[in-house]
This record gives C-alpha cells, sequence and structure tokens, in this order.
C-alpha cells in the first residue's frame, strides 16, 4: 500500500495502480477517451491529463503509476485548460450533428465538451472526408466522427485476439482500417462487434438500432444470451417492447465480449414471423406441410391438447405419450415439463437435445467421476499451461471460450489441437494432430501409451485417487504410436510430442464438444478422454479437468432438471425407490419406475409404441439423424404438440401448435456448460397471445386434473432447490445478489462449485476404463467413397428457428455449403460454389461445394442448419450402445454433379 | 543488394522466392524486425506489393493490418511501384524563402507530375519533404540520395533532363 494526496484527500491504494484507478477509488471522476478499465492504457487522448507535484509536465493518469508521498491535483485550471484544448482540437475534426447521431445522450465527447463548456470548435479548417463503411450486415463506421482513441483497434488485439484493424497512414490522414482497407466481410473479422461495445464517439455503431431508438429511451435489462452455452451476460435494450440493441454490461463470464450471435442476433425476437395465436390443423388426415392451420383460442387449443393426451392414456397407457423438452427454455420450464411428463401424464419417456450432444458425456463422465459435466470453469482455461482441444471448433461453437484459449497460448500456455478438420484454432497451435474421423479412441490410446512408456504418470494421483488401472494400462498398450499412426492417420512423431506436452504441463486442460461425442463409440470415447486425464493427476485443481462445452444455452439446465428418461432432476434415478419416494410426496402422486423411451427410441416407435408426442421447443426436423425417417415417424403419431416461437419444421407437423414466447419475455434461470446458474430477466411483454412454456404447462396440468400453481419462477425454483441436492442453496435472492452460481451449490451458505473432483471424485473413486478402437457403424466404401462428417458454423445456430429470421445472420450467411477438399474437387470436376449431389443410405441432398483444405482427402464437412441442404438427410441414426447418441459425426456418401 | 526496380504492377503476379529469400532471413523474429523487412521488400520490389503483405505477417507473427499500418505510416514505403528517380524537392523554411515554390514549379512542368505521383513509364515519382538538413544549399532537392543544392529553376530543368537521358 502507498499513501497518496489526490485533491487534499489522503489515500491508502494498493502499490502498482495508475492515479486514475486510484482516484476513481475515492469516487474522483477524470475523463479519458481512449482510455477503458478492460484494455491496457494508450495514453494518447491526452483527456486524462492531471497535474503531479513535482512533475515537469501534466501526466496521463490512465497510465502514471501512484507513487508514496505523491500529490495528485486533477481539476486545476492548467489541467481543465489542457482539457479543453485537446477536446476543441477533437471537435475540430468532428461533425456536430448530434441531432441524428445514434450516439447522442452516451457520446463521451458531447459529455466531456459540455462538462467543459466548449460549445463549438475554436479551430476551422479541412475535415476528413472518408466516406462511412455501411456494406455489412452488423457495423456502420463513419470515420467523420472517429477520434482515432484506438479502443477499437485494443479491444480486438487483446480481447478477440484478431487485429483485424489498425492505425493506417499518417497525420491527417491517419484512419483506422483493415488490411488493405478492405471492406470488414472480406477479412477475417467475425462481427463480434466488440470495437463498437468500446467506442466512445458514434464512429461505430449497430447498423440495426439505426433511427430506431435516442439512447436515453432504452430500457437496458440484463439476462443471459440464448444461443451457446456459453451463457455470456448482456443487456437487451429495450423500446417500446422491442428489443433495440444488445450491449455488453462487463459483467458475467464473458466481460465485454459477445459474439456475434450474441450481440446481432436478436432480431429473431421481434420477427413478424413469430406465432402469436394457437393454431389446430384443420385437415387432420393429410400432415403435408402445406395443411392448413386454424386460429383458435387459448381455451379450444389446451383443452384439446388435454382430451386427446388423456384419450391416448386412458386407451393405451401412459408410456404410449412421449415428451421432448427444450435446451432453450428455463431450468424452470423444464422442470414443469418433465413434472408435466411424469406426474401428469405418468410416464418417464422424457428426453431433450441433450440425446443429439452430450448424452455420451453425461453417460461416460458419471460413472468415471461420479458427475457428467464440465468439471472446471471457463475463466480458468486462461491460466492453463497446455489445452487439448479435440472434437469443439471452439472458435465458431463457443466463440468466448476460445477467446480465453487464445488468452492462454498468448500467455504462453501450450495448445493441442486434434480435429479431422484443420479448423481455426490450429493457427494457435503447438501440435495439430489431424485424424480420420471417428477414430478417437485409437489416438488417444496412442498418446496415453506413449505418457505410459515414457513414464510421464502421475502414479501417486492414480495409486490414491483412481482404479482400474491395471486392466485398462493392457488395454493401452497395444497402441503404439506406430500402429496409431496405421488407424488414424496421425503422424507418430506429432502424437509423441502432443503426448509430452500434455502429460508434463503443471496444468493441463481438455476441451472437448460434440466432436467426441456424436459417434457410436461416443461414450468409450469420453471415457478415454478420463482415462487420459486421470493418468497425468490433470483434474481435480484449478485449471485442469475434462470440459465438455454444452451446445446449448440451457442444455445443462436440461439435464439438471431430469428432462432425462432415467433421471428425476439432480440425476436422481427413476428406479431408486427412496428417490422415487421423495417425489410421490412432493408431487403427490404415485410415479412410474420403468425408464423412459430416450429421443431416438421415442422416433423409432412412433405410431408403434408412441401414439402422441409433446415436443417444447426443438426443431427435430432439422437436428435428427436421417429426417426422411423422422418425418415418417411423426407424420405416424395419432397427435402431435408442438409448442414453440416460430412455425419450424416441426410444428408444420403439428396438430396443435403452442405459441411460446422467447426468453425476452420470461424470469427464469439458464445453466451454463461450466453449470452456473444464471438470471434470465424479463425485458418485453409477450408477443401477441403467445405466453411462457411454464403458463402453457401449468394451465395444461390443471386441466388435466392435476392441480399445479405456482405464483411466478421464483416460487418454482423454491421446488426445486427442496428436491434437488445439487441446487439445494440456489435461489432468486442468492443469485440476483451473487450474479450466478456453481452447482453443486447444496445449501444456502455454500458458495458453489468453481472446479469439481478436488481431493475426491464425486463419485469416490476414479474409473479407468480400458477402451479399444473401433470402426464407426458406416465406414466409406465403393458406393459411397466420401466420409461426411457435420456441425455448426458461426452464424448459424442448430435449426436455425432463430438465426434465420435474424436479418443480419440470415444476410451474411444464406445457404447451406459442403466443404470438399481441392483435390477431390479437381478429380471430380468441381468448381467452387457449383450446385452438387450429395447422397447417402438414407437420402441426398443438393447443396452448393466450397473448395477449402479445412477438409482431407475423401472427407467432406457440411453445417447442419440449412432446411434446404439439410446435413442430417445423410446421417446415419446408429447408435452408441450406451448412451444411445446417434453418430451424426461420421456417415459414407458420394458426390455427382 | 542491387536494387532492381520492379516493373510490375499491382495486380500482377510477383516473384515470390525472393520474397522468400529476404523473409528466410527474419523467420519468427517479431514485431522488432518489420521494418527491416520492409525496407528490403520495398528495394526488391520497388514498392511493398499487397501479395507481399501477409507472408510478411505470418513470418514475423503479426496481423497483416499492423502491417499495413506500418507500410502506410512511413513515406520510405509505397504501396504503389516507384519511378526509377525519386525526385524529393525540400520544402522546409530555408527552401521556401529561398524559393521552393519556383524549384517545386519547374519540377512539376519538366516531368508533368503532381506531387506524390510517378510517372506512367516509371521514370520519376516526385515527392517533396520539410528539411533534409542541407539549408546552407538552400534550396535543395534529393534525387536518388543525391543531394544536389543552390538550385535555380534552370539548374533544375537540365539536371532533370540528364536524368531523363538516363
Amino acid at each position: 500500500m502507498v499513501e497518496i494526496i489526490i485533491d487534499g484527500k489522503t489515500i491508502k491504494v494498493k502499490e502498482g495502480i495508475t492515479i486514475l484507478q486510484a482516484a476513481e477509488s475515492v469516487g474522483i471522476k477524470i475523463p479519458h477517451l481512449c482510455y477503458h478499465k478492460s484494455l491496457s492504457p494508450m495514453s494518447s487522448c491526452r483527456i486524462c491529463l492531471v497535474e503531479v507535484e513535482g512533475a515537469r509536465t501534466l501526466v496521463a493518469s490512465c497510465s502514471y503509476l501512484v507513487s508514496e508521498g505523491m500529490k495528485v491535483k486533477t481539476d486545476t485550471e492548467r489541467v481543465l485548460n489542457a482539457r479543453r484544448l485537446a477536446i476543441d482540437l477533437l471537435l475540430s475534426n468532428h461533425p456536430q450533428d448530434c441531432l441524428t447521431c445514434e450516439k447522442n445522450g452516451a457520446c463521451k465527447l458531447q459529455e466531456y465538451a459540455y462538462e467543459l463548456g466548449i460549445t463549438s470548435t475554436s479551430f476551422e479548417g479541412e475535415k476528413t472526408q472518408y466516406p462511412p463503411d455501411t456494406s455489412n450486415p452488423f457495423i456502420e463506421r463513419d470515420y467523420s466522427k472517429c477520434i482515432l482513441c484506438g479502443r477499437c483497434v485494443k479491444i480486438c488485439e487483446e480481447i478477440q485476439v484478431l487485429s483485424i484493424t489498425d492505425f493506417a497512414n499518417r497525420g491527417f490522414e491517419t484512419k483506422i482500417s483493415t488490411f488493405y482497407d478492405s471492406p470488414l466481410q472480406e477479412t477475417d473479422c467475425t462481427f463480434c462487434g466488440q470495437c463498437v461495445a468500446v467506442c466512445p464517439v458514434g464512429a461505430l455503431t449497430e447498423k440495426v438500432r439505426r433511427f430506431k431508438a435516442r439512447e436515453w429511451e432504452l430500457k437496458k435489462v440484463t439476462t443471459i444470451c440464448s444461443y451457446c452455452g456459453c451463457g455470456c451476460t448482456f443487456d437487451l435494450n429495450v423500446k417500446d417492447n422491442e428489443v433495440i440493441k444488445v450491449t455488453s454490461t462487463e459483467g458475467g463470464i464473458n466481460g465485454l465480449a459477445l459474439c456475434v450471435k450474441g450481440r446481432f442476433g436478436f432480431d429473431f425476437i421481434n420477427n413478424p414471423a413469430r406465432l402469436k395465436t394457437p393454431l389446430i390443423r384443420q385437415n387432420t388426415k393429410n400432415k403435408s406441410h402445406e395443411a392448413e392451420f386454424k386460429e383458435v383460442s387459448w381455451e379450444e387449443a389446451l383443452s384439446l391438447v388435454a382430451e386427446r393426451f388423456k384419450e391416448i392414456k386412458d386407451k393405451y397407457g401412459p408410456d404410449k405419450i412421449a415428451g421432448i423438452a427444450s435446451a432453450r427454455c428455463t431450468s424452470e420450464e423444464n422442470y414443469l415439463f418433465q413434472k408435466f411428463m411424469r406426474a401428469v401424464i405418468g410416464t418417464n419417456n422424457v428426453d431433450h437435445c441433450a440425446r443429439l450432444c452430450h448424452a455420451a458425456t453425461v453417460a461416460g463422465l458419471a460413472t468415471a467421476f461420479g458427475s457428467g459435466a464440465m468439471t472446471n470453469s471457463i475463466d480458468e482455461i486462461k491460466y492453463a499451461d497446455c489445452i487439448l482441444v479435440t472434437g469443439s471448433n471452439t472458435t465458431e461453437c463457443h466463440p468466448i471460450i476460445s477467446l480465453k484459449i487464445k488468452q492462454a497460448v498468448k500467455n504462453g500456455a501450450k495448445l493441442i489441437v486434434a480435429d479431422p478438420r484443420r479448423i481455426e484454432l490450429v493457427e494457435w497451435a503447438d501440435v495439430y494432430l489431424r485424424f480420420k474421423s471417428g477414430t478417437d479412441v485409437a489416438w488417444l490410446n496412442g498418446m496415453m501409451n506413449v505418457i505410459i512408456n515414457e513414464n510421464l504418470l502421475d502414479e501417486k494421483f492414480i495409486e490414491e485417487r483412481c482404479e482400474g488401472f491395471d486392466e485398462f494400462k493392457a488395454a493401452v498398450m497395444e497402441y503404439s504410436p506406430e500402429k496409431t499412426e496405421e488407424i488414424t492417420g496421425i503422424p507418430a512423431n506429432d502424437l509423441i510430442k502432443a503426448a509430452r506436452i500434455y502429460a508434463t504441463a503443471e496444468k493441463a486442460s481438455i476441451i472437448y464438444s460434440m466432436g467426441i461425442t456424436q459417434h457410436t463409440n461416443g461414450t468409450n470415447n469420453v471415457f478415454s478422454i478420463a482415462n487420459l486425464a486421470m493418468l497425468t493427476g490433470n483434474i481435480g485443481r484449478e485449471s485442469t479437468g475434462v470440459n465438455p462445452l454444452r451446445g446449448q444455452n440451457n442444455v445443462q439446465g436440461a439435464c439438471d432438471m431430469g428432462a432425462l428418461p432415467i433421471f428425476f432432476p439432480g440425476y436422481q434415478k427413476v428406479t431408486d425407490l427412496q428417490v422415487r419416494t421423495k417425489f410421490e410426496e412432493a408431487w403427490g402422486v404415485k410415479l412410474s419406475e420403468v425408464p423412459g423411451f430416450t429421443m431416438m427410441q421415442m422416433l423409432n416407435e412412433a405410431g408403434k409404441e408412441i401414439k402422441a408426442m409433446y415436443i417444447m421447443g426443438e426443431n427435430l426436423m432439422l437436428s435428427v439423424p436421417d429426417l426422411i425417417q423422422a418425418e415418417k415417424a411423426l407424420k405416424a403419431l395419432d397427435f402431435l404438440v408442438v409448442q414453440d416461437i416460430f412455425l419450424t419444421e416441426t410444428a408444420k407437423l403439428a396438430d396443435v401448435i403452442l405459441p411460446a414466447v422467447s426468453f425476452a419475455e420470461k424470469n427464469g434461470t439458464f445453466t451454463n456448460t461450466e453449470r452456473r446458474v444464471q438470471l434470465v430477466r424479463q425485458a418485453i411483454n409477450p408477443i401477441g397471445q403467445s405466453r411462457t412454456d411454464s403458463a402453457i404447462i401449468i394451465d395444461l396440468a390443471n386441466i388435466m386434473g392435476y392441480k399445479m400453481h405456482y405464483d411466478d419462477a421464483k416460487s418454482i425454483m423454491e421446488e426445486i432447490a427442496k428436491l434437488t441436492p445439487s441446487y439445494g442453496g440456489i435461489s432468486y435472492e442468492r443469485l440476483e445478489r451473487e450474479g450466478g452460481l456453481q452447482w453443486p451449490c447444496p445449501d444456502p451458505t455454500h458458495p458453489g462449485t468453481k472446479f469439481l473432483h478436488k481431493d475426491k471424485f464425486t463419485g469416490g473413486k476414479g474409473k479407468f476404463h480400458p477402451v479399444k478402437y473401433r470402426p464407426p457403424a458406416e465406414e466409406p466404401d465403393e458406393e459411397y467413397p466420401f466420409r461426411l462428417t457435420t456441425g455448426r458454423m458461426l452464424y448459424h445456430y442448430h435449426g436455425c428457428s432463430m438465426t434465420r429470421r435474424s436479418k443480419g445472420l440470415d444476410e451474411i450467411c444464406k445457404e447451406g455449403y459442403i466443404e470438399i477438399n481441392p483435390q477431390d474437387a479437381t478429380s471430380l470436376g468441381i468448381n467452387d460454389g457449383d450446385l452438387i449431389v450429395v447422397s447417402s443410405r438414407r437420402g441426398s441432398i443438393k447443396i452448393k461445394a466450397k473448395i477449402t483444405d479445412k477438409v482431407t482427402q475423401k472427407e467432406v464437412f457440411i453445417p447442419f442448419h440449412f432446411v434446404e441442404s439439410a446435413a442430417n438427410v445423410l446421417t446415419n441414426t446408429a447408435l452408441d450402445p450406451i448412451a444411445k447418441i446417434p453418430e451424426l459425426k461420421v456417415c459414407a456418401v458420394n458426390i455427382s454433379l | 543488394m542491387t536494387s532492381s526496380l520492379e516493373i510490375a504492377t499491382a495486380g500482377q503476379k510477383i516473384d515470390l522466392n525472393r520474397l522468400e529469400s529476404i523473409l528466410s532471413k527474419y523467420y519468427k523474429r517479431g514485431r522488432d524486425a518489420l521494418i527491416s523487412v520492409l525496407q528490403e521488400v520495398q528495394v526488391e520490389y520497388g514498392r511493398i506489393p499487397q501479395e507481399s503483405i501477409e507472408p510478411i505477417a505470418d513470418t514475423l507473427n503479426l496481423f497483416p493490418s499492423e502491417v499495413y499500418g506500418v507500410v502506410t505510416f512511413y513515406p520510405q514505403f509505397s504501396l504503389t511501384p516507384q519511378g526509377k528517380c525519386t525526385i524529393q524537392a525540400c520544402r522546409g523554411t530555408t527552401c521556401h524563402v529561398k524559393g521552393a515554390d519556383k524549384i517545386i514549379s519547374t519540377i512539376e512542368n519538366t516531368t508533368k507530375l503532381k506531387e506524390g505521383e510517378t510517372s506512367s513509364d516509371l521514370k520519376f515519382t516526385f515527392k517533396t519533404v520539410t528539411c533534409v538538413g542541407t539549408c546552407a544549399l538552400a534550396p535543395v532537392m534529393v534525387i536518388n540520395n543525391k543531394f544536389l543544392g543552390k538550385l535555380y529553376p534552370k539548374k533544375v530543368a537540365d539536371i532533370l533532363s540528364q536524368y531523363e537521358k538516363g
């Protein structure tokens, strides 16, 4: 601590902080333009100048460090004059069009000119004449308003780690420019809009908000993003029940950072295509896509649903009805949905899209460690010494987490990327392991073979905390680096290098996603990952662990809430009598002990063992494999209810469509990928007659004769906390106060759990599983010579029900594509952009070719988002025997012109 | 190193082998080496070719935008091809007093170039600078590092016609 005097006040502050930070700590405001507290100081704007006794000149308080006995004055006439001059000079090259400027009311230049009493510039002369850049759908850059503070350059460099722009030219002609002054859409820019977030003036603004609202008319509501599992915090900015823009808050796991979907993909909320009234199918016999729907009242729609469910239940039994919950809805809604299925219908036939993404994780990690969730926290990634990323295109699918990885690499961490595709992170990697898709177990075993042979394992950890090592070791011994090379295609030397880096790191973290899980070997792949972490003792400590990245905003919450056929909330088994008795007492009904069907079983049994389905917020008709069969399955049902915010491909097959609301219209919680439960707050009133999913479920339950009543989302959480040990200490009061809690949080005094398995695994001992490589269910052959892998891309999300209805996202990426290697393209005579036919044993699609070496020879990639060229027409329904997750990542296809 | 003038204009393919031999000396040297690399590239090609910027950035672990920023900042680097003779006329205070205006207009009339332009036959590039530090010789111009002082319009025209002939 040092003692300094600021404006006559004697204060004690930490050593090593700046004058500006010291002043702010005691509430003295020093104006500044180029400085931003989330960025390193640039000291260029000269607005934060202060007087330090003994210093020859005024000093920039944003970068000048405090020292013992320092005397600082922040508001002397000398200081104010210097600031006036700086502002005056800036105004001399700045339009005074505040009347129509979007930044009016939030502009720093305007604010300081006002505070310093500068009405106009005293310098007449030429002004910068660069034309504005309005060529992309997200960000407008008005050069005439740019004050060259450099914040946008700095945030792109330090937080986004991309450096898309820099200062170009010199003197009066200086401008912020991309490489060769190309438009942003022709650079590597990902349109995260971080630059917009820090621009102090109106130079960078969001295109969609133009002329819609003045800053002071906007009501800001802090909530959680509804896209991927990162769980970013942001503010919805609302005027007249319309979301005008999204701004970052500097809080949450993301700080200032957001991705393009989070910041610019919000306008689906007020899209005119939102479902506004309940709809009933007119011609129930013909379930074609063009079928006509009749608008009806809520009363009529819900009575019909209740009546048909009762009828089917009475006639065939409760287990003939199945429900699909939604990873996009709140935890409270998922809780009610599974309660409805279990207590009102009387079946455990409830599942959700986790079956398609991380079922293998939930099954595998629960067996190996005793808990199926991400072991460590997002922020810890930054401090790891080694990061192994496999089967996760983090940059596109979990953009904010990819920033932490890049920041770690910048801090000196080693990065190993193992992926069949040359994803963006490869550019940051120390070692890139490119393997044939579906050979995950082989390369993981190969890596562990090296670690054991070179004695790089953590014997103490294995001895004290794990079991099953010997059997596991025997299995791994077969996978010499040479044999591994034969199976996977990874050069033995690279594998050895990667093994040494991972095993010798002090803190090594594994990050994986659906590249690991969406296989018929999914659970084995997860076992292998768990083996690797245990073998080297990289679990149960900070910045280590096994970190599956969850795909959807609340897929963790939906799993936690028991939207799974074998679990009540909190992974309490339906087969456990004691557990069942607890829920029977709480819910006042007898509950079924028979585990329910998984999602793929429901579809297989549709029309047979399953007569009716209730689908909440899930567009199955794009997300499940083999869509042609899936459509037949849904059409074979006696009765289908779809509850959604848009008329999705799935809703078009429904008998009754119930209009629900988006995340912006409800209160509740989402649990992100790092087990953090965070508050979702209502920003606007429901659109049209749409209602929250909870309100719909509650009404339906009551109509069906089961008394359900909750005052609000908060009271649902109170019931959850009572019945779910890992959520026991979670309450809205605490979430409001503490800004998010990571489960397990068993009681109201528990601070939440940053990382799991400290000192002891949740399940007692960590279990090694001997696993052997087994090829995928469908391998390429003469007839279908290409290996197809599917996945996501940055600008779209799952079934696209939201992103295709967001103007900017749809504009920047309108259609699907197939990535194909240049050599394959040449031998097939395919040019970039050609429309080609891709077929598998299950169907065929037409799609545009994108020639790129991102994919290796004989492998192709299709993002699964686009209905016009749906990858899942082609994919295989073969299941992992344990987790019942379909093999969405590998199937065989052929390609023709 | 011999200075060879790159006749190709932007858009035409450059000989990347020559770039490679420059870059090989600086592999992973970081941003400190940027100016040296750019100076060599400028001499080698007579400009900083657009296609060279990304390889330079890769070699030094920089982003292309950063390299572009430096290239456009310093007058010694140019993105467009430069003439065989670079004429720099001084506009410094002493030269101004001693009639730099007339010198500049003579250069403009003789070469038919405005400040900053390069002749289409790539013979001349004309620039002005503010003081070259030889005020005793004012007014001054510098052609390809050769200082020519105590100028008057006829002397300028004569000098230029010599360069014109080669």
